[in-house]
């Protein structure tokens, strides 16, 4: 035992695939810990915020301001606000005035801001430019010299009895909040799903609920597969014909037939994780029971089973220790691509909207439902749906990679 | 040839009796769930109903219509023969369209888009991998890493990576959909040019999805073929080098043959998720409608109709398997 998990350690891809799973593990059992925010509760007030540093306004201007005085800072605002649609109708209107094409760049904010500060007119008039269009050019040049101003801003607040604004405070383009000073800050290093919750916090409980779903699938599924294939491959005959009759009936029929009928039978209220997990189980443990039986047909007739049979030990203890051992590898390699494949079902199931009720915890499947029932791909939200995708993709990277390298240790003809 | 219609009829017969257990797990499923399965639709369809009366008809229609009211087994006759009808019932979510009137409609997306793509990525997949077998090297070391990387990713994932980068940022392709939503389906060259460019991204997600897998497993299978005694020995006896790797990669492919038969079933079932990501009009996008509406005729017509679908095409691949390989006719010979 020592001397196999010596040599299955020795093999560079079961380690990398180790790692990274562990990692995953590792992750979902510590995050928990540390932020012991719900996963479902919803936070924002709108769809998809996009990920980065939260600072409540409100608190940030209560808090002490410093002065910084920085050159690029006035210059960094305006571009902030100057969208990309009006440099380039300033870019028109310039070279309608007459510059040339090649001179102007709408990158360049301070260059742009120059050459518009020095030919603007409102009183000039271009043929063919309707009256809105030249309506606009007015409003982006008010707009323009309002960004331009220096003047701070104004906070007021409304008197109790005369409903007055009283100035209470004036906030000046030089001013600077330390983050760590405001009160409320919220990071949100995935940005928010489309119910308004944070989606790391969210992706983590996922991802363990998923990783559960997979090892009750799976532990579900190499069960009855071993129970079945061991008892086809050892009694043979009549049992055997069976059971190979089921096995044979249930590789044909799609997993994902049963699966969609069976989840729907049992209706959104019942259907919890585990539950799912349960039917996934039931329906995948086919593979196991075929690849068991091969096995245990070709050891079956082996001298030390005889041996055993003529020493007159019982079917369970033969069964126990004198084939169990030779297929354990076996059986753990089958185990592991369940659990990569229950997570896959999973996630395929709750995208066609029959995953575990949406109440209760989110799963990577039900992740990604929503961001596709909210068209999250097709309004750029990546942060909705393409961590989803990673985690599950390297779940699956890491089990294969765990398999393979098992593979190669208990099987010499595949090594390099 | 007699040995070959032996296998041919053993292969029919366990045709039949698949096709007759499919059915019977269609019906009998829905009906094994504890309650009276149609107070449930009717309590589901009815949702929002005031008259008594009108939830009492729809009660009434549901239970003539599954002939719950029956005993099992001549329930189990009546939905055979309504199946072999064609009379799968009236869908709930698309009243009053039948039941086969929106299968049919959708199941032709699904056979032009899913099989020549799974032929195609198998075709593609067994090269790729009979080549890094072959070369090794630089070739073994890009192509394998990729392929693992590429059969890890689940067929959504997938479609939602290619349609963001060539359909949302590029924009070359349409986003979703069969074809243009501005069009009504004619055989003008409009709407045919623009239902090859809705084509393009589920296809290639599907194609590329199972590359992956079958280049991993012809490779291990052909490295296992060129080590094997037979080549040695060819080797030994001077053979050509060109004439061997013919016999290794045709010794090779016949269990990737069997594995297309036995996988049929799980990437026909990626696949319909894929479909759902890119709104493509076939079969997946009708489970998701159904599902979403309710509809428990269309879900169990859907289910029978992918079951069949998966059955035929398991069984032509295993016919010609017993064509491909002469050990099937030799063992049914004797």
């Amino acid at each position: 035992m020592k001397h196999t998990l010596r040599q299955v350690f020795r093999s560079p891809k079961f380690v990398i695939g180790f790692a990274i799973f562990m990692a995953m593990l590792l992750t979902v059992i510590i995050y928990p810990l540390i932020i012991t925010a719900k996963p479902l509760a919803i936070l924002g007030q709108g769809t998809f915020f996009e990920p980065g540093i939260y600072v409540n306004v409100y608190d940030s201007i209560a808090s002490q301001p410093y002065t910084l005085m920085l050159d690029d800072a006035a210059e960094k605002r305006i571009a902030s606000k100057l969208a990309d649609d009006d440099r380039i109708a300033m870019k028109e209107w310039l070279v309608l005035f007459g510059i040339p094409e090649n001179e102007i760049d709408t990158t360049d904010t301070e260059k742009l801001l120059d050459q518009w500060n020095n030919s603007y007119d409102s009183t000039l008039r271009f043929q063919g430019m309707t009256s809105a269009k030249r309506k606009y050019y007015v409003r982006l040049n008010d707009a323009l010299q309002g960004l331009l101003s220096t003047e701070g801003v104004i906070i007021a607040t409304a008197n109790a009895e005369t409903g007055a604004l009283e100035e209470v405070d004036t906030v000046v383009q030089t001013d600077y909040v330390n983050v760590g000073k405001v009160a409320n800050v919220r990071v949100f290093p995935l940005g928010t799903d489309n119910f308004g919750r944070d989606v790391l916090t969210e992706l983590v409980s996922a991802t363990r609920t998923s990783l559960q779903i997979g090892f009750i699938a799976g532990s579900v599924a190499t069960l009855i597969g071993l129970t079945l294939g061991l008892l086809a491959g050892y009694i043979g005959g009549i049992v055997d014909d069976i059971i190979m009759f089921i096995t044979n009936l249930f590789t044909v029929i799609p997993g994902i037939v049963l699966l969609i009928l069976i989840s729907y039978s049992i209706g959104q209220e019942q259907r919890g994780a585990t539950t799912v997990a349960v039917v996934i189980g039931f329906t995948s443990w086919v593979w196991t029971a075929r690849a068991v039986r091969a096995q245990v047909v070709s050891l079956r007739n082996r001298d030390h089973v005889n041996l055993s049979k003529l020493s007159g030990h019982s079917i369970p203890h033969i069964i126990l220790t004198d084939i169990l051992p030779y297929i354990a590898s076996y059986v753990v390699m089958a185990m592991i691509l369940q659990i990569s494949s229950g997570i896959l079902a999973e996630a395929g199931l709750s995208i066609l909207g029959l995953g575990p009720k949406t109440t209760e915890v989110p799963t990577l499947g039900l992740m990604m439902n929503w961001a596709m029932i909210y068209s999250a791909h097709i309004m750029g939200k990546w942060w909705a749906y393409f961590p989803v995708v990673i985690v599950i993709a390297l779940i699956s990277f890491s089990m294969n990679l765990m398999n393979t390298g098992l593979d190669q240790v208990f099987n010499p003809a595949l090594r390099d | 040839m007699k040995g070959y219609r032996k296998y041919f009829t053993n292969k029919l017969i366990w045709f039949s009796i698949t096709l007759v257990a499919a059915f019977l797990l269609n019906f009998i499923l829905p009906r094994l769930m504890p309650g009276d399965p149609v107070a449930v639709i009717t309590q589901r369809v009815a949702q929002g109903m005031t008259s008594q009366t009108g939830v009492r008809a729809v009660y009434e229609e549901y239970a003539t219509l599954f002939g719950t009211n029956k005993p099992i087994h001549e329930q189990f006759f009546l939905y055979v023969k309504n199946v072999l009808q064609g009379n799968l019932g009236t869908s709930f979510s698309q009243y009053p369209r039948s039941v086969s009137d929106v299968i049919m409609s959708s199941l032709w997306w699904t056979l032009a888009l899913q099989f020549p793509a799974i032929i195609v990525g198998w075709v593609i997949g067994n090269t790729l991998g009979a080549l890094a077998a072959y070369i090794k090297k630089g070739f073994d070391k890009v192509i394998m890493p990729v392929s693992i990387f590429a059969s890890n990713l689940p067929a959504f994932g997938m479609a939602v990576i290619l349609l963001v980068i060539f359909g949302v940022q590029l924009k070359w392709f349409p986003t979703s959909g069969g074809y243009g939503y501005d069009l009504i389906p004619n055989l003008s060259w409009n709407f045919i040019w623009s239902v090859i460019v809705h084509y393009q991204l589920p296809f290639w997600s599907i194609v590329l999805i199972s590359i992956g897998g079958q280049a991993i497993g012809m490779r291990s299978m052909s490295i296992y073929e060129l080590n094997a005694d037979y080549v040695k020995y060819a080797r030994f006896l001077g053979i050509k080098d060109g004439k061997i790797i013919g016999y290794v990669f045709r010794n090779a492919m016949l269990p990737q043959i069997t594995g297309l038969a036995l996988s049929i079933g799980t990437m026909v079932g990626g696949a319909l998720v894929a479909e759902i990501i890119f709104s493509y009009p076939g079969l997946g996008s009708t489970i998701l409608t159904a599902v979403m509406g309710q509809d428990y005729p269309l879900i169990s017509a859907t289910t029978l109709i992918i079951t069949i679908m998966v059955l035929i095409a398991t069984f032509l691949v295993e016919i010609l398997y017993g064509v491909v390989d002469p050990r099937i006719k030799a063992a049914q010979a004797d």
